[in-house]
């Protein structure tokens, strides 16, 4: 592949796409670089070639992916799927594999788009098979038309959970129950915020949309739940909760979990971009502009890959970002970048407006976040507990990193991605200190596997700057 | 544990997992292919050979790790499905004690 690009964006969904879309829309030679086969992140992931029946099942906002696909198909913009991006540095430097051949590429300007990820939550049980994340179940209908077998529960926190339970009924599949795991008297905070939030009412209404036919289809909807945990040996059998002071359980061998989401930081963290702790989302974001220009020069990130707003702000955002990369690049001009942002600035501001409600309301505990239970893995990838970190900051590791090296939990193959987040709440908690006090871990290449032989027959491009 | 939503729209394409002849429609994950087939746990872990199954399904919970073609510790749902595919499971009974 040639590198004549002068800006490279990471990720195609829609903070991606509207970014590569603008930009090359104004001259700049753009790349867009995606992991994926086809355009549309996991958000509207294979929404080209999914079938009618399918698409109609998942809702309006996921057939409606197709017009941003379009102007990203239609634009001048460079596509090339099936990449993986596994390093990125602040000279702007990205390590790429693509058809089995690394790459180094050079970029005068880079945006990160890659997107958001479910929050991890250990809970007991959360590591058997049968037990799954709920986008990962939205995940097998878009991309293999694939819905459970048999009933489900779902439960977590957030507005997923209602949208999947709304899905799944027009679908046919059997929702056993749905359960928030967020706490009731999270609505008296949650209030104080809905005047703001009735600008973006349109989310408002949907989630009365899909609850009031879950009541009418008589699927429960139990609120308040505490202390879930996934039962089986080999597979699960039960899902046990608590109400109030009394335990319940419902069998089942479908288990989906969802605890919102977060910024998926690998790539924003290897670039050296600084992140801040974000009270209202629960987790670190990026620290950027309103342009998602981050601390690095030539570095953007952008989307839920910076900081949590959903799909539309994501695009908005990412229309944003690619104006000022032509800006950067000296494509136009900075009043032409000023004036061609104002309705995407207003727009991304009124969409936003539902984020504080819906943070207020979905509020998790942090009981939930620091996995109260000391038996439950925390780490999946080298089965390390609760308790063992907990005993590891008791043995004088004060940091996620520090705990990290001492006990191995964060080293297996999935670098932390899933553990980050839980162990630093553990350890602020065993300190007694806020979790902003703690930094997480830090992030090391390469951010996805690549074989030896691959990194051994790479190849170095010249730069084109 | 999964089904497809059509009828329809049944298996095009033979993988094997396991050596097993498993039908699957072209153009979906090896994961996805793993799920319709209920051929779970689809690995056991190194450290206490404990059943997983796909969790995730974007490629950041490594927990779908198969040996797919000869090649170990694939990430099975960003792998699409080919014909004739070769799907292992990743067994191991843990690592032994100390």
């Amino acid at each position: 592949m040639k590198s004549n690009h002068e800006l490279i964006v990471i990720g195609a969904g829609p903070a991606g796409m509207a970014a590569a879309t603008s930009a090359a829309e104004l001259g700049v030679k753009t790349l867009l670089l995606d992991e994926q086969a086809a355009p549309g992140g996991q958000i509207y992931r294979n929404r080209e070639h999914i079938a009618a029946q399918t698409a109609a099942l998942l809702g309006k906002d996921y057939q409606q992916g197709q017009t941003l696909i379009a102007a990203f198909r239609a634009s001048k913009a460079d596509y090339q799927p099936n990449s993986l991006v596994w390093s990125i540095d602040h000279q702007r430097t990205l390590g790429i594999l693509h058809n089995q051949q690394a790459q180094m590429i050079p970029a005068k300007h880079i945006i990160i788009a890659n997107g958001a990820m479910e929050r991890p939550l250990p809970f007991p049980g959360w590591t058997l098979p049968g037990v799954m994340n709920a986008g990962a179940a939205q995940i097998l209908m878009k991309g293999a038309n694939a819905i459970p077998t048999g009933g489900v529960v779902i439960a977590g926190s957030g507005p997923l959970l209602l949208l999947l339970g709304w899905q799944y009924l027009q679908a046919g599949v059997p929702v056993k129950a749905i359960l928030e795991l967020s706490p009731v008297n999270n609505i008296w905070q949650a209030l104080l915020r809905l005047p703001a939030a009735l600008i973006a009412g349109h989310y408002l209404l949907r989630g009365f949309k899909y609850l009031l036919a879950l009541r009418r289809a008589g699927i429960p909807v139990i609120i308040n739940v505490s202390q879930l945990k996934a039962c089986g040996d080999e597979h699960l059998q039960r899902v046990e909760y608590k109400l109030g002071r009394r335990k319940h359980h419902i069998d089942s061998d479908t288990l989906l979990v969802h605890f919102g989401l977060q910024p998926n930081l690998h790539l924003s963290e290897l670039a050296g971009c600084r992140h801040l702790w974000h009270e209202g989302q629960q987790c670190w974001v990026a620290d950027t502009d309103s342009w998602g220009n981050s601390n690095i020069s030539g570095i953007a990130v952008v989307g839920d890959s910076a900081s949590i707003g959903g799909a539309r702000a994501a695009k908005h955002q990412g229309k944003l970002a690619g104006l000022e990369a032509a800006y950067a690049l000296r494509a136009i001009s900075r009043e032409q970048r000023d004036h061609m942002a104002g309705k995407d600035r207003r727009w991304l501001q009124a969409d936003l407006r539902i984020r504080p409600f819906l943070q207020k309301l979905h509020r998790l505990p942090s009981a939930l976040l620091a996995t109260a239970d000391d038996e439950t893995l925390v780490c999946r990838c080298e089965e390390i507990s609760a308790g063992q970190i907990r005993q590891a900051v008791r043995d004088g590791h004060h940091s996620p990193n520090a705990v990290k090296f001492f006990s191995r939990c964060g080293m297996g193959p999935c670098q932390g991605r899933q553990c980050g987040s839980a162990v630093a709440h553990i350890v602020a908690q065993s300190l007694q200190q806020a979790v902003e006090q703690q930094a997480p871990f830090r992030a090391r290449p390469p951010a996805s596997p690549i074989s030896l032989s691959q990194l051994a027959d790479l190849k170095i491009s010249d730069t084109q700057t | 544990m999964f089904k497809l939503i059509s009828t329809q729209q049944a298996g095009s394409l033979t993988i094997y997992i396991d050596g097993q002849p498993c039908q699957v429609p072209a153009g979906i994950s090896v994961a996805a292919g793993i799920l319709l087939n209920n051929a779970l746990p689809s690995r056991t872990t190194a450290v206490s050979g404990a059943p997983r199954a796909p969790f995730c399904m974007m490629g950041v919970c490594f927990d779908c790790l198969m040996e797919i073609d000869g090649q170990a510790n694939q990430r099975a749902c960003q792998i699409t499905v080919a014909e004739g595919m070769r799907v292992n499971k990743q067994l191991s009974s843990g690592r032994p004690p100390a």
